[in-house]
C-alpha cells in the first residue's frame, strides 16, 4: 500500500536546500530559550551557600506566602470564572446577553490598577473605615486589608475572566450534546451539570486557572501594595535592593519549578480523556428563563462582580483624575506624563514589530524550509508564553552577565556594561521571549488560510522563498500581522514586573509610573497612566468579543 | 511510442517513502517532447507523489530525474522548483487571490520587460479566450475561468513540462468535458509537453498519448489508450481501467473455447495455466431466445444504455451494454454472444497471457 501526499501538506523540502531558513528558524528558537535555559541550568545546579543563608532568612515565609495566596486565588477564580459561566450559559435573566461579554472586561484592567484602587478605598484611612467609624465609633472592626486575603481578593478579580472565557465555551460548545443526553437518560438539570457539564469543562478549566497561576506568580507589584510576601517579591528585592544576582537566581529558578509544577497539574487534571466532542455546537444549551427574586439575585451577582472588578474602579480612577484637573496641581499637564507615554508607545512598538517581523520569518522558514527539525524548532520559540515573567528577567540578566564575562575574557572592558545598570535593549529581549509565542500564533493563524498550493504554485511559477514571502505570504497574511501588533504592543505597554526588574534608573514607563505613585500612595496622580492603560487594554478584549471566545491569548 | 529526439522528462529509478510507507517505488518513466501523458491510479496510489517530485516539491530518497537533458534530482543534484522551468496546475487552481487575472499570469514573468511582459500576458488572455477579463480578480471568475487562468499562468513563461494535478476534478460535471476538451486543445496547439494526473480513466483514455496506470507506487501498465483498454497486462489494469468480467477458456487446436463458444487467440498466447477471457460489458450481444441459456437478473438504466447482468448455464454472471431500445425485463431467457471484433485479452493467472501486450514496466 502506498499514500499519496495529502493535499493540505505544507510544502516539504529537507534541509541543504532551504539551508538559509532552516537556520534562522532554529537562531530564534535558541534565542529565545536561552533566558529560560539558563534559570532551569541553575535550578539543576543549587548553590548550597546560597540556599541556606535564604532557608535562614525570608524564605519559609515566601513559600507560605506563595503556596498560600495560588490556593486562594485559584479558589477565589474558580468560584468567580466557573460559577459566572455557568450562570450566563445556562440560564436566562435580564441582562444576561450583555453580562456574557461584559464579564470578560476585568480582563482590561491590571491587578496593580485594581489593587491601589481597592487600597485607597478599603484601608484604614479610605472613605469606607472612615464612614464606618464615624458611624459606629472609633473601635470599630474591621479585616485587615493589607493581607493575602486582601491580595487574593484582588487577584482573584482581576483574573477570574481567564477562568470564565475557557469554561463559558466549554459549556456553551462542548457540553451541548451529551447534556441532552444526559437530560434524556432521566437526569435533572442540576445532576446532568454536575454529572455531566463540570467534568466535560475539567480541562478548559484547568487551562484557565493554569494561567491565572502564572499571572499570580509573577505578580510582585500587587501583592507587594499589601505587604504579601511572595518569592517573586523577594526576586525583587534581592536584585533591586541588594543586587544579589545569584539569590535572585535562586528564586526565580524556585518560581520556574512552581511554574511546572502547575503545567504538570494542568496536564493531570486534563487526564488521559479526549473532551473534544463533534457534533456538539448544533443546538447549544437552551437557557432556562428565571424570574423574580431569582432573576433579581442573578442579574445582581453579576453586576456586583462587575462593578467590583471594573464599574467602580474606572469610575473611581476618573473621580481622581478629575478632581486632580480641577484642582489644576498635576494631570495632563504633567510634563512626565508624555514622556513616560512616548517610553511606553516606543518599547511596545519595538517589541511589537519584532515579534511579529520574527513570527513571520519563523512562520514562512517552516513553510519553506519544512522538515520535522524546523517544526519543532518553530515550537520552542513559543516556550516565554508558559514561563513567569520574572523567571525570563532573571533569564535575562544571567545572558547579559554570561555575556559580559565572555567580552571581557576577549578583552572587552566591562563587557556590554547591560548589566548592573539594567537596559532598554534587556527590557525589549525579554519582551520579545515572553510575548513571541502571542505573535506567532495570530500570524500562524493566518497561514494556516494559505493553501500550501498557493506556495507550490508561486515556487513553480520561478519565484524564490524571498519573493513567495513578499509577493504571495505577506499580502496574504497582512491583517493577521496587523491584529498581532496590535495584541503584542498592548500586552507590553501594560507588562509590569519585567520592566519593574530590569529598567535603567531614570527609565519610567506608564506601568512603571502608575505603580510607583501607587505605592507612595498618591491615588489622584496615579489615575491617569492608569485610566491610559485601562483605556488601551480594552481594545483586544473588545476584539476577542467578536471572536471566538477561547482564543484567549489576545487579552494577555 | 517512440519519439525520435531525446525525451523530455526522465525519471530513473525513483523512490519516495512518507514514513515506512513507499509511495513511489523504483519507478522509471520517459515522457518525449510534445508528448501528452496520462497518469492513472487509485487515490493512495502514488501519482501525485510522483508529480510533486517532479516539480521539485518533494526531494526523492533515491534515483534521478532528468529534464530536457539536465539532472534536476538525484545522485547529489538537487534543483529547486523556482529553477526548474516546470509549470503546475492544481487541482484547487491555487490562483493567487490579491492578485489579478492578469497579474497571476504576469507572476512567473519575473525579470521580463514591462512590453514583452504585457504582450504575454495579452497572449495568455487569448489563447484561453479571456481577452478583456485580465483585471478582474479570481473570486469573480467562475471555476472554469479559473482553471483557464491556472494553465495560462503555468504556460506564460514556455515551460519546459506541464504537470496537472487532478486539474478537472473540482469543475462540476457538466463543465469538465468542455474544460478538458480546451486544455487539451490548448496543449496540443502550443506543443506542450505534459504529465496530467487523474483517478477518472475515462479522462485518462480520453487526454492521454499514452497512459500510465500506476498501483501501490509502481507503473503496472504504460501504453496507448487502446493497448491499455484493450491489452491490460494484467487483471488491476484490466478491471481499473473499465468494467471487465472474465470467462474461463481453454486452448483447442490454435483457437480459445468459452462457454459462450470459441474466440480467437490473441498471438503469443503463452497456452500453459488457467486461461480467462476478458470481456467488457459493451462486448456481449444478447438475443432473446427460449431455448437460451442464460437469463436476465439485473437491468441499471444508464441513459443511452442499459447495463443488463445476466447468468450463464455455469451460474457465472456476466455484464452486457444494450442500447436503451433494447431493454429485456429480469426473467428474460436470451442467448449472450461475444463479439469482440479483435482477438481479446487473455488473463493467465492475474497476468496477461500473452508475451506482447504494450510495454510494461
Amino acid at each position: 500500500m502506498s499514500v499519496r501526499a495529502p493535499a493540505i501538506a505544507p510544502v516539504r523540502l529537507r534541509r541543504g536546500s532551504r539551508h538559509g531558513w532552516f537556520v534562522a528558524v532554529v537562531s530564534v528558537a535558541v534565542l529565545a530559550i536561552i533566558p529560560v535555559a539558563l534559570v532551569a541550568v541553575s535550578a539543576l545546579t543549587p548553590t548550597l551557600e546560597v540556599w541556606a543563608q535564604l532557608w535562614a532568612g525570608p524564605l519559609p515565609g515566601m513559600l507560605g506566602s506563595t503556596l498560600a495566596l495560588m490556593v486562594a486565588v485559584a479558589a477565589g477564580t474558580l468560584v468567580l470564572g466557573a460559577g459566572l459561566a455557568w450562570l450566563v450559559s445556562v440560564y436566562r435573566f435580564p441582562g444576561s446577553a450583555a453580562f456574557g461579554w461584559l464579564l470578560v472586561l476585568p480582563l482590561a484592567m491590571p491587578a496593580y490598577v485594581l489593587g491601589f484602587v481597592f487600597l485607597a478605598l478599603l484601608d484604614a484611612p479610605g472613605p469606607v473605615q472612615s464612614g464606618l467609624r464615624a458611624l459606629m465609633g472609633p473601635e470599630v472592626w474591621f479585616p485587615d486589608v493589607r493581607s493575602i486575603p486582601g491580595a487574593a481578593v484582588v487577584l482573584s478579580l482581576s483574573l477570574y475572566p481567564y477562568v470564565y472565557l475557557l469554561g463559558r465555551s466549554a459549556i456553551r460548545e462542548q457540553a451541548p450534546a451529551t447534556f441532552e443526553a444526559a437530560r434524556t437518560l432521566g437526569a435533572g438539570r442540576v445532576r446532568a451539570g454536575v454529572r455531566v457539564a463540570l467534568p466535560l469543562a475539567r480541562p478548559s478549566l484547568a487551562a484557565g486557572l493554569a494561567l491565572v497561576l502564572m499571572e499570580t506568580l509573577t505578580d510582585f507589584a500587587t501583592v507587594s501594595y499589601f505587604n504579601v510576601q511572595t518569592v517573586s517579591v523577594g526576586i525583587y528585592q534581592v536584585w533591586k535592593g541588594q543586587f544579589d544576582r545569584e539569590a535572585a537566581t535562586e528564586l526565580a529558578s524556585l518560581v520556574l519549578v512552581f511554574a511546572l509544577l502547575v503545567i504538570a497539574g494542568e496536564r493531570m487534571l486534563r487526564g488521559r480523556a479526549r473532551y473534544h466532542q463533534k457534533g456538539g455546537t448544533g443546538h447549544g444549551l437552551r437557557p432556562v428563563p428565571l424570574s423574580g427574586v431569582r432573576a433579581a439575585a442573578a442579574t445582581g451577582t453579576c453586576a456586583a462582580v462587575l462593578a467590583a472588578a471594573f464599574g467602580l474602579p474606572v469610575a473611581q480612577l476618573l473621580w481622581w483624575f478629575g478632581a486632580d484637573v480641577l484642582s489644576g496641581a498635576a494631570g495632563l499637564l504633567d510634563p512626565r506624563y508624555a514622556g513616560y507615554l512616548l517610553n511606553s508607545i516606543t518599547v511596545a512598538a519595538v517589541v511589537a514589530v519584532s515579534c511579529v517581523a520574527i513570527a513571520l520569518v519563523v512562520t514562512h522558514g517552516t513553510r519553506t524550509a519544512g522538515g520535522r527539525l524546523t517544526a519543532a524548532a518553530a515550537q520552542l520559540t513559543t516556550v516565554g508564553y508558559a514561563i513567569p515573567g520574572v523567571v525570563v528577567a532573571i533569564g535575562v540578566l544571567l545572558t547579559f552577565a554570561y555575556l559580559d564575562t565572555g567580552l571581557e575574557a576577549l578583552g572587552v572592558p566591562g563587557g556590554t556594561g547591560l548589566l548592573a545598570t539594567g537596559s532598554v535593549v534587556g527590557i525589549i529581549y525579554a519582551y520579545i521571549v515572553r510575548f513571541l509565542a502571542l505573535g506567532y500564533h495570530t500570524v500562524d493563524a493566518s497561514f494556516a488560510k494559505v493553501n500550501p498550493a498557493m506556495t507550490a504554485s508561486a515556487l513553480c511559477l520561478g519565484a524564490a522563498p524571498m519573493r513567495v514571502m513578499r509577493r504571495v505570504h505577506l499580502p496574504l497574511v497582512r491583517t493577521g500581522m496587523a491584529t498581532a501588533m496590535v495584541l503584542v504592543a498592548i500586552d507590553a505597554l501594560k507588562e509590569l514586573p519585567i520592566v519593574l526588574l530590569l529598567r535603567p534608573f531614570g527609565f519610567d514607563t506608564l506601568s512603571v509610573w502608575t505603580y510607583e505613585l501607587a505605592s507612595e500612595s498618591r491615588w489622584e496622580s496615579a489615575a491617569l497612566p492608569a485610566l491610559t492603560i485601562v483605556a488601551v487594554a480594552v481594545i483586544p478584549v473588545l476584539l476577542l468579543v467578536g471572536r471566538r471566545p477561547q482564543s484567549l491569548e489576545g487579552a494577555r | 511510442m517512440n519519439p525520435n529526439h531525446d525525451p523530455t522528462l526522465v525519471i530513473e529509478k525513483v523512490r519516495k517513502k512518507f514514513g515506512r510507507v513507499p509511495a513511489v517505488d523504483e519507478l522509471s518513466l520517459e515522457v518525449g517532447d510534445g508528448e501528452v501523458l496520462a497518469l492513472v491510479g487509485p487515490s493512495g496510489c502514488g501519482k501525485s507523489t510522483l508529480l510533486r517530485l517532479v516539480a521539485g516539491l518533494e526531494q526523492p530518497d533515491g534515483g534521478a530525474i532528468h529534464l530536457a537533458g539536465e539532472r534536476i534530482a538525484g545522485d547529489g543534484v538537487w534543483c529547486p522548483p523556482e529553477r526548474r522551468n516546470v509549470g503546475m496546475v492544481f487541482q484547487d487552481h491555487a490562483l493567487f487571490p490579491h492578485l489579478t487575472v492578469a497579474g497571476n499570469i504576469a507572476f512567473g514573468l519575473n525579470g521580463w520587460s514591462g512590453k514583452r511582459r504585457r504582450d504575454r500576458v495579452d497572449a495568455g488572455l487569448e489563447m484561453i479566450a479571456m481577452q478583456g477579463m485580465g483585471e478582474r480578480y479570481p473570486h469573480e471568475l467562475s471555476g472554469g475561468e479559473q482553471q483557464r487562468v491556472a494553465l495560462a499562468r503555468a504556460l506564460a513563461s514556455e515551460p519546459d513540462l506541464v504537470l496537472l494535478d487532478e486539474p478537472f476534478s473540482n469543475l462540476d460535471r457538466h463543465l469538465r468535458a468542455q474544460v478538458r476538451a480546451d486544455t487539451v486543445a490548448i496543449l496540443r496547439k502550443t506543443g506542450t509537453t505534459a504529465v496530467f494526473v487523474t483517478h477518472d480513466q475515462t479522462e485518462a483514455l480520453a487526454i492521454g498519448d499514452r497512459v500510465a496506470v500506476m498501483r501501490a507506487g509502481c507503473v503496472e501498465q504504460l501504453g496507448d489508450p487502446a493497448s491499455v483498454f484493450h491489452a491490460p497486462a494484467n487483471r488491476f489494469v484490466a478491471t481499473f481501467m473499465g468494467e471487465a468480467d472474465f470467462l474461463p477458456a481453454e486452448l483447442v487446436s490454435g483457437g480459445l473455447v468459452t462457454e459462450l463458444g470459441p474466440v480467437s487467440a490473441p498471438a503469443g498466447l503463452d497456452a500453459t495455466g488457467e486461461l480467462e477471457v476478458m470481456v467488457r460489458p459493451h462486448e456481449v450481444t444478447l438475443t432473446p431466445s427460449d431455448d437460451g441459456t442464460a437469463r436476465v437478473v439485473d437491468t441499471e438504466f444508464q441513459g443511452g444504455f442499459v447495463l443488463h447482468t445476466v447468468t450463464l448455464a455455469s451460474g457465472r454472471r456476466l455484464r452486457s451494454l444494450q442500447p436503451h431500445t433494447a431493454c429485456y425485463p429480469i426473467g428474460t431467457r436470451l442467448r449472450a454472444v461475444l463479439a469482440h471484433g479483435h482477438a481479446p485479452a487473455v488473463l493467465n493467472g492475474d497476468e496477461a497471457g500473452t508475451s506482447a501486450t504494450g510495454q510494461q514496466a
